[in-house]
């Protein structure tokens, strides 16, 4: 048992640190495998040092050890195999497993439990039953949170690769605190129940309804909020293990649970932070009734100019300075190698090139990095957003490539809109735009940009792949 | 004074719950909004430390017990997914922001 008790102490102190480390780009990478070296360590010291009450050692190796086998296989092929651009949608599958690992164990530590209670009872109710009550809470609360955490996790997944649209009814808040409440009366009235049978009932109906709320709680929230949720319900998955560590008093779950539960929460709040937003505001979802008010910015619609690409080309090749905008599109398109090619083949032209970032723009927060790292593009090359924002003044060519709502100047004018208060990339202050997309289609917020009817905006349709290439075609041949 | 025992018996765990909020918050309090993905990716493996609950679910189970061996051993299979393949992914989406050289 010392041995294990050090293996536990190893990994608490590894996961601290490794979330530190993952907080600080440089040391980010190795931050997670330090944290990855301290889970082996707890997981190998749980399998093979561990002794319970009686000093009885674990059993049904073969099935823990297929399933470790089962799960590591299916993992690390899931997460090798994973587009760039689905990672978010994968990070919240793991989420959800993890919820569900929580919820199972709370299924069958409350088997253990009900049996229990059932010779336990008639003595415990004359001394006050303390001890399995607290024991009792804690499984349940593994239960809801586990389960919730399991479903929203489930229907986040659904909704970043398009399995699922954004649903939102008359009443959702509504019925959203109803099965809250229905959850926590039952989960008082379970407490004190003496009667098996009972028991084991209300303890399915909250499982159910816990399932239910993690899908209603998470339906209505717009898809572009998605990290915002996954994140959110990632720290209730954290609190969840937290439960799981209480109850069998392990301390290395207790503390990488409430670490990732605390952690979490903050990270959640922070994400918000860097839309301009209010928690309260994401979830409640402000844009499930914001396409009616969008429509209100039209009278600003006036004539769309296209742009040739070899017009485009030109206005490039002549630049002194351009700034790339990248958004979803490019990341769609899988065009970030073709965009560095452009970059260079500028670059030689003697044009200064630079990325602008926007922190949300994409699917996540830091999808942008993360794409055009995987082109090569150096580090110094990319620009935050308020780094950009004071370069625009002096650059000649912004590139928009299919971004949409982080460059939409609604969010400074137009406090009608729904993304109104969120920085944007002031772009409209360079002397031209070029603005790269499919389509007219209004970008993930649903409303329009009147960026694109601007007097200094061109517009240049198109897959971003497409253009690319083509611009590179025309810039290698002139 | 059932609370008051309660507390005072754990006590202990409660300490942990209490700091570890704490340091938690604390340890991430300046993090780039860049890092926010891979952060959360991050800690999502961490709190795939339930694997551990699953294990000991799975190791007490006894032979007869059907409940307890299925859902244990889907416990475990689910567990190690999110451990192994939240570590994996957030590799990966850190592989991509080593610094380059810089050319030339």
């Amino acid at each position: 048992m010392n041995l294990l008790t050090c293996c536990y102490i190893i990994a608490s102190v590894t996961f601290i640190i490794g979330l530190k480390m993952l907080s600080e780009p440089a040391s980010a990478r190795k931050g997670n495998l330090v944290a990855a070296a301290g889970m082996s360590v707890a997981v190998l010291g749980t399998i093979f040092l561990y002794r319970d009450d009686t000093g009885q050692q674990l059993g049904n190796y073969g099935w823990i050890f297929g399933g470790i086998c089962i799960g590591g296989l299916i993992g690390t092929l899931a997460a090798k195999r994973v587009k760039m651009t689905a990672m978010p949608e994968m990070v919240s599958m793991f989420n959800g497993m993890g919820g569900l690992c929580a919820a199972l164990i709370a299924v069958v530590e409350f088997d253990h439990f009900r049996r229990h209670a059932i010779i336990v009872t008639e003595r415990t109710i004359a001394s006050g039953m303390l001890i399995p009550l607290g024991w009792l809470i804690i499984i349940l609360l593994g239960l809801i949170i586990g389960s919730v955490s399991f479903s929203g996790s489930m229907v986040a997944w659904g909704k970043l690769n398009g399995k699922i649209k954004d649903r939102s009814f008359k009443g959702q808040h509504l019925l959203n605190l109803l099965v809250l409440l229905a959850i926590v009366a039952e989960f008082v009235y379970l407490l004190f129940c003496f009667d098996p049978l009972l028991m084991g009932i209300l303890f399915y109906i909250i499982l159910v309804l816990a399932l239910l709320y993690g899908v209603l709680f998470v339906l209505p929230i717009g898809g572009a909020d998605m990290p915002v949720v996954i994140s959110l319900l990632n720290s209730f998955t954290g609190v969840a293990a937290a439960c799981g560590g209480f109850l069998y008093d392990n301390k290395v779950m207790l503390t990488g649970g409430i670490l990732v539960g605390a952690a979490g929460t903050l990270l959640t709040v922070l994400m918000c932070r860097a839309m301009n937003r209010s928690l309260a505001n994401v979830l409640i979802g402000s844009f499930a009734g914001g396409n009616a008010i969008a429509k209100g910015g039209e009278q600003e619609q006036g004539a769309i100019k296209e742009i040739s690409i070899s017009d485009a080309a030109v206005v490039m090749g002549y630049a002194n300075r351009v700034l790339i905008v990248p958004g979803y599109g490019l990341a769609v398109a899988q065009a970030q190698h073709t965009c560095h090619e452009l970059e260079r083949l500028l670059e030689q032209q003697g044009v200064e090139v630079q990325y602008a970032i926007h922190p949300v723009a994409g699917r996540m927060p830091g999808h942008m990095n993360v794409l055009l790292a995987e082109a090569d593009v150096p580090y110094d090359k990319l620009l935050e957003m308020e780094q950009a924002n004071e370069l625009f003044a002096q650059t000649d060519v912004v590139l928009v490539l299919g971004a949409n709502d982080v460059v939409n100047p609604a969010a400074k004018t137009d406090p009608a809109s729904p993304i109104y208060g969120m920085p944007v990339l002031e772009v409209e202050q360079s002397k031209t735009v070029i603005v790269n997309k499919r389509s007219m289609k209004p970008g993930y917020a649903g409303i329009d940009n009147a960026l694109f009817s601007g007097p200094k905006t061109s517009m240049l349709f198109g897959d971003a792949k497409k253009v690319l290439q083509d611009l590179v075609t025309e810039l290698k041949n002139s | 004074m059932n609370l008051f025992n309660w507390i005072t018996e754990n006590q202990q765990i409660i300490y942990i719950v209490i700091l570890m909020i704490f340091v938690g918050i604390e340890v991430i309090g300046r993090v780039p909004s860049v890092l926010h993905t891979p952060l959360m990716s991050g800690a999502n493996a961490i709190h795939g430390v339930v694997i551990i609950g699953a294990i000991i679910v799975m190791g007490r189970a006894e032979p007869g017990n059907y409940l307890a061996l299925v859902l244990g051993f889907l416990a475990v299979i689910v567990g190690t997914l999110n451990v192994v393949g939240g570590f994996v992914v957030t590799d990966r989406m850190l592989e991509m922001f080593k610094r380059r050289k810089p050319k030339q």
